[in-house]
């Protein structure tokens, strides 16, 4: 089985993303629950002056028709002004690159963003639309029938599991 | 309520709402789940961009038997701004009118790909019926039906007290006037009693006081000044004029003498108790305009909640699944 020390990709994912963005003048914006836990590390060793924004795409889903409306919806938050940011797009586990797309209709419901990258932790393949991340912590490849989860325990520290996961 | 098969004709087999009829037989989980939901509508609001693309190509029909501009706007904002398609019927003064009966008229509006009904009618149970009859993909809302329910009010009330005073396990709510001709306050009642408030209050003078709210949990006053004193949330009812030319009250004058919140009265209440109202009202019948304008009413609050909560019904009924 593949073994993922959290720490060690987030490590990687920081050391890209500082270079990647020097010289500029970001906002980051983390995709609930997971992304935002992300982009508040980021912000910290990144020395990001401005407070994370937070995305919850629960209302901006492309399979509300057939799977619905989740529950514990947490309302989006954004307190910078989106028009004309600098934007860092901020997620877990990039898959079919769906979350990404109803992540960026999001943002633009608030402004229109200058640019937005997409820095993301895990990347497992499987794209079912043209998205592809700036910076990636690391790429892996597991069957579409094995979940990539990403958990934070009370010391901040971050994990990552495999489980199987139930077709829907 | 329930079916002769003993199932909740609201909710589908899953347990998920499906239909929005009555907060009476509501599960405590999904009025909480619709006053959390309604906090993202509320962040969504304060965007340049309001709408959220979740019910994109869904045909709503506001159905309104019974006049009511107000609500039926909040209904029409709440699907506009979650991107479905809105088609206003003026249905008092149509079909109705030429005789056509409640159900063909459902009938030919389901013919037009109506996914979902908005009902307000003045006869009670009659969005109950047009639940019973529609296709199982249509979900049905009830927008005030007789003197039985008006479950987003209640639903809206609900959001406006958690929003001020975040916890209802010991709250003192006292709801004030026309208890018996509203379905507000009955909407109110069951709402408070599903989350638990342990004192609920119905003021009013006898004759507009409805039997049996006691095996409800609900402690009665007829005097105004001891159905507020300590009160955290006081729910003022609008006072329907034309009870005014029955025999069930002498005059707006002496309503308002007997009934009409003033702000000394108000002071009876907690220093720190909100002011409700569902609209639209007369000022100098229930309420003073200084009450009503002041510090410590939460009317305008209200409607403005109201647009996020009935979002959230609407997306949460029009999500449930197809299984019924």
């Amino acid at each position: 089985m593949l073994e993922l020390d959290a720490e060690a990709v987030y490590r990687s994912l920081a050391a890209r993303l500082r270079e990647e963005v020097v010289g500029r003048d970001i906002r980051l914006v983390g995709v609930h629950t997971g992304g935002v836990w992300l982009a508040r590390r980021l912000k910290a060793d990144l020395h990001v002056a401005h407070d994370v924004g937070v995305l919850d795409i629960s209302f901006y889903r492309d399979d509300f028709s057939h799977s619905g409306l989740k529950a514990g919806v947490k309302p989006s938050s954004i307190a910078f002004d989106v028009d004309g940011a600098d934007i860092v797009l901020v997620d877990d586990v990039l898959n079919t690159g769906r979350t990404v797309r109803a992540a960026m209709n999001e943002l633009f419901d608030y402004g229109r963003p200058a640019r937005i990258d997409l820095a993301v932790l895990i990347d497992r393949g499987g794209r079912e639309l043209p998205i592809a991340p700036t910076v990636v912590g690391r790429v892996i490849e597991v069957p579409p029938s094995i979940g990539v989860v990403l958990t934070c325990d009370d010391d901040s520290r971050f994990h990552l599991t495999l489980e199987s996961r139930r077709e829907d | 309520m329930r079916t002769e098969f003993g199932r909740n004709p609201q909710l589908n087999r899953n347990g998920e709402l499906h239909h929005l009829l009555s907060i009476e037989g509501l599960p405590r989980a999904i009025i909480e789940r619709i006053l959390d939901t309604a906090d993202g509508f509320i962040a969504s609001a304060s965007r340049e961009v309001k709408n959220v693309p979740l019910l994109r190509g869904r045909s709503v029909f506001n159905l309104f038997f019974e006049n009511s501009t107000r609500t039926r706007t909040t209904f029409e904002i709440a699907a506009r701004r979650l991107s479905a398609d809105v088609f206003n019927l003026d249905i008092a003064r149509s079909s109705a009118a030429k005789g056509e009966s409640l159900l063909d008229t459902i009938n030919n509006l389901t013919a037009m790909q109506a996914d979902m009904f908005i009902v307000r009618h003045a006869a009670g149970g009659a969005p109950h019926l047009i639940a019973r009859h529609v296709a199982p993909h249509v979900h049905v809302i009830n927008a005030g039906d007789g003197r039985h329910a008006h479950p987003t009010q209640g639903l809206l009330d609900m959001y406006t007290i958690r929003h001020y005073k975040r916890d209802f396990s010991s709250l003192t709510v006292a709801i004030v006037g026309d208890i018996l001709h509203s379905r507000v306050a009955r909407s109110d009642m069951h709402a408070l009693a599903a989350l638990g408030v342990p004192e609920i209050r119905a003021v009013g003078p006898l004759t507009l006081l409805p039997e049996g709210l006691d095996t409800m949990g609900v402690r009665v006053f007829t005097k105004l000044d001891e159905g507020i004193r300590g009160a955290d949330v006081i729910i003022m009812l609008r006072l329907q004029n034309e009870r005014m030319r029955g025999a069930l009250l002498p005059s707006a004058q002496e309503y308002f003498r007997n009934y009409g919140l003033t702000p000394e009265r108000l002071q009876l209440a907690k220093p720190d108790a909100i002011v409700m109202h569902p609209g639209p009202m007369n000022r100098g019948v229930e309420i003073d305009s200084r009450v009503a304008d002041g510090t410590q009413s939460v009317i305008l609050p209200q409607v403005t909640f109201g647009i996020a909560v009935r979002m959230a019904a609407l997306s949460i009924a029009a999500s449930s699944q197809r299984m019924q």
